[in-house]
C-alpha cells in the first residue's frame, strides 16, 4: 500500500524489479537444483571383478580416502574425521556400504556424480572439503573401479557428526553458486605436446591425488586460487611449500628426488614427509606402482622447472650444504651454536654425501621457507617413526625446550645455514603454535 | 598397554603413553643401564636405540616406541662383547662411569654411519654426550679402536 499515491510507473518498476528477483531465484534453483537417484539394494560384492576392486583399492590410496574419512582410532572409511576450515568444522562421512549409514544404498550413477559433480545420492550439494573440483577430472573407468572398491568394504554402522558451519551457510543449496564460481566439471583432458608419462602423472596429481588442495592458496571462500596454482599455502597449521618455481629448496627437486619422496617418505637432499604430508605417502601413494610416482615426480620436476633452475650441479649445492654441518663443534663461544650441537646435530651431522638418516638441515626445505612454522612444529613434536622416514624418528623437544631455546635453535640455523633474511618474531610464533597444538602431545 | 620390543623381547607395560621412555626401561621393567641425566635430551645419559639408532629416551614418550625395537646397553651385544665394549675396557675410558652406557650406544650409531671416523665426525656426533670427569680424549680413543676392529684392521 506504500505505493498509493506515486506515480504508475514507479508501481511498474517496483513490481518488475520484484518479478526480476523471482525469476533469478527461479533460475537459481533451476541451475542449483538437483534430482535425488533412487536408492538400490546393496550390491552384492561377487558383482564386482577381483581387478576392478585391485585397481580401485589402488586408486582409492591414490586419492587418500582413508586419511580424511577415517576418525582417529575409528574404523576405516566410516568417516566422522573433523576438518576445521574457516567456515566451521566439517565432519567427513561414512563411505562403506552400509545401507543406513554409509553409501550401500548408492547406484554406480549416485557415486560417480559425487565425484564428478559434488552431488550426493539424495540430491543435496556436498561441501568442498570433498575435493570434487579435482575428482571431477578422474575417468569414468577409474570411478567405476573406486565404486567396486568401496563396495566390497565391511559395512560399518556410523552416522556422520554434524557439521558446525553456521547459517546461512550451511544451506547446501549454495554450494551450487560456489560451484559455478569456482568448478570447471570435466574429466582430465591431456596435453598432446607431452609425453604419456607427463600425462599421467598430471591426471593423477591433479584429479584424484588433488595436491593442489593443500600446494595451492585459497580464497576468501575457500576455493583454490587459479592463479596461483601450486603456489604454496597454510595447511592444518603446517606451511605446505610452493611445488612451482618458487619452491626454496637449496637444491631443487629434481624427479629423483621427488620421487625418493614419494616413495620412502624423505629423500637425502631435502628432507622427510612431515605433518599432513605424512599420511599421504605412507598411507595413500604407498598402493600406487613405481611407475606412477615416477610420473607424479615428473610432472611437478617439470613444474617446476628444476632442470633449468639448478644453479650449477646439485654436487656443487650439496656440498656447500654439508660444509656448514660441522659449525659449533669444538672450542665454541656461541650458546646457540653450543645448544644446537648438544640438542640436534649427533643426529643431524654429515660429512661428505648427506646421509638419509641424517637430514641435513642446510638442504631441508623448513629451513628455506618464508615462516618457520614447519620447523617449528618438528622441533616440538618431532617426528614419529611412523611418519617421514620409516624406522627413524625424532623427538619431540616441547617438554625439553623453552619457547625462546627453540626461537634460538630457529634463529641459530636460518643464520648460519641458509643466505636468508632473517625470521623475525620467532618466539611468539613458537608460543602460539606450542598452544594451538593437541593436549595429548 | 603398549607392546614394543626391548633387547629382542617383546614386553608391555601399562603406563601412560605420555611416560618417558627411560623411566619406563628403569622404573618398570628394572634395567638400571640407562642413565638419567638433565631430562630434557642435552645430555647423553639416556641414550639408547630405537630400531637400531641412538635417541635420547629421557624426552621420547612411552607411545613414540609401540611395535619398535628399543635396545639398551644390556642388550648392545648378548655377551657384552660389542667392539665397543671391548674397547671401552681395553682404553680405560670410564672415571666415574656414570655417563658411559649413553656414550657407547651413541658410539655405536656413530660408527653405523662413519666407518672410519676422523676426529671432526666424533667430535660432532658425541658432543651432545657429556662426560663430567673430561674422559673425551679417551672416548674418542675408544671409539677409534671399536672402528677399527669393526673394519677389521684392528691390531
Amino acid at each position: 500500500m506504500l505505493l498509493v499515491g506515486f506515480g504508475a510507473d514507479v508501481k511498474q518498476i517496483a513490481i518488475g524489479f520484484i518479478g526480476l528477483c523471482v525469476l533469478g531465484a527461479l533460475g537459481f534453483l533451476a541451475l542449483a537444483w538437483r534430482s535425488s537417484i533412487p536408492p538400490i539394494d546393496p550390491p552384492a560384492a561377487t558383482n564386482f571383478p577381483a581387478e576392478l576392486i585391485a585397481k580401485g583399492e589402488a586408486l582409492a590410496g591414490a586419492g587418500y580416502c582413508a586419511t580424511c574419512h577415517t576418525a582417529k582410532g575409528g574404523a576405516t572409511y566410516a568417516g566422522g574425521y573433523g576438518m576445521p576450515t574457516p567456515f566451521g568444522v566439517i565432519y567427513s562421512t561414512n563411505i562403506t556400504p552400509d545401507p543406513e549409514t554409509g553409501i550401500g544404498r548408492w547406484s554406480e550413477a549416485a557415486f560417480a556424480r559425487a565425484m564428478h559433480e559434488g552431488v550426493a545420492r539424495d540430491g543435496s550439494h556436498l561441501f568442498p572439503a570433498f575435493p570434487f573440483d579435482h575428482f571431477t577430472k578422474v575417468t569414468d573407468e577409474d570411478v567405476k573401479a573406486l565404486y567396486a572398491y568401496f563396495m566390497t568394504r565391511p559395512p560399518i554402522r556410523a552416522t556422520a557428526q554434524s557439521n558446525t558451519v553456521p547459517f546461512p551457510l550451511n544451506i547446501r543449496l549454495l554450494q551450487a553458486g560456489w560451484k559455478l564460481l569456482f568448478v570447471t566439471n570435466g574429466r582430465y583432458q591431456p596435453d598432446t605436446t607431452k609425453s604419456a608419462e607427463w600425462n599421467r602423472g598430471a591426471y593423477l596429481a591433479e584429479g584424484l591425488s588433488h595436491c593442489g588442495a593443500c600446494h595451492t592458496p585459497r580464497n576468501l571462500l575457500g576455493a583454490e586460487k587459479s592463479s596461483q596454482v601450486y603456489a604454496g599455502a597454510e595447511v592444518d597449521g603446517w606451511t605446505a611449500p610452493p611445488l612451482t618455481d618458487a619452491n626454496p629448496a637449496p637444491a631443487p627437486w629434481s624427479q629423483a628426488d621427488l620421487f625418493s619422496y614419494l616413495r620412502s617418505g624423505s629423500s637425502a637432499v631435502h628432507g622427510t614427509a612431515a605433518g599432513s604430508m605424512s599420511p599421504v605417502v605412507h598411507d595413500g601413494l604407498a598402493k600406487l606402482p613405481d611407475s606412477d610416482i615416477e610420473a607424479i615426480a615428473g610432472y611437478f620436476a617439470d613444474i617446476n622447472r628444476s632442470a633449468t633452475r639448478a644453479v650449477g650441479s646439485q654436487a656443487s649445492v650439496i656440498s656447500k650444504a654439508v660444509s656448514t654441518s660441522g659449525l659449533g663443534i669444538g672450542q665454541e663461544p656461541d650458546p646457540d651454536a653450543r645448544l644446537y650441537v648438544a640438542a640436534c646435530g649427533f643426529c643431524h651431522y654429515n660429512s661428505g654425501a648427506p646421509l638419509e638418516v641424517r637430514p641435513e638441515l642446510a638442504l631441508n626445505t623448513a629451513l628455506t621457507l618464508p615462516e618457520p612454522t614447519n620447523f617449528i612444529r618438528v622441533v616440538l613434536d618431532g617426528i614419529s617413526i611412523r611418519d617421514g622416514m620409516p624406522g627413524v624418528m625424532m623427538p619431540g623437544f616441547a617438554r625439553a625446550l623453552s619457547d625462546a631455546d627453540i626461537a634460538r635453535l630457529a634463529a641459530y640455523l636460518r643464520r648460519t645455514r641458509t643466505e636468508l633474511s632473517a625470521w623475525t618474531n620467532i618466539e611468539s610464533r613458537v608460543a602460539a603454535i606450542r598452544k594451538e597444538r593437541p593436549a595429548s602431545q | 598397554m603398549t607392546t614394543f620390543k626391548l633387547n629382542d623381547r617383546p614386553v608391555s607395560v601399562n603406563v601412560a603413553e605420555d611416560t618417558p621412555l627411560l623411566w619406563v626401561i628403569r622404573d618398570e621393567i628394572g634395567l638400571k643401564g640407562t642413565k638419567f641425566g638433565c631430562g630434557i635430551g642435552l645430555c647423553g645419559a639416556c641414550t639408547v636405540h630405537i630400531d637400531g639408532r641412538a635417541v635420547r629416551s629421557c624426552i621420547t614418550p612411552l607411545g613414540a616406541v609401540a611395535n619398535a625395537a628399543v635396545t639398551t646397553i644390556e642388550g648392545l651385544d648378548p655377551h657384552g662383547q660389542h667392539p665397543l665394549q671391548k674397547a671401552w675396557i681395553e682404553t680405560q675410558v670410564p672415571q666415574c662411569g656414570y655417563c658411559q652406557s649413553g656414550q657407547i650406544m651413541q658410539a655405536a650409531t656413530l660408527l653405523k654411519d662413519f666407518r672410519d671416523p676422523s676426529d671432526k665426525d666424533i667430535d660432532a656426533v658425541m658432543s651432545g654426550n657429556l662426560c663430567r670427569c673430561m674422559a673425551y680424549i679417551r672416548i674418542r680413543r675408544a671409539i677409534k679402536v671399536a672402528a677399527a676392529e669393526m673394519r677389521g684392521t684392528h691390531g
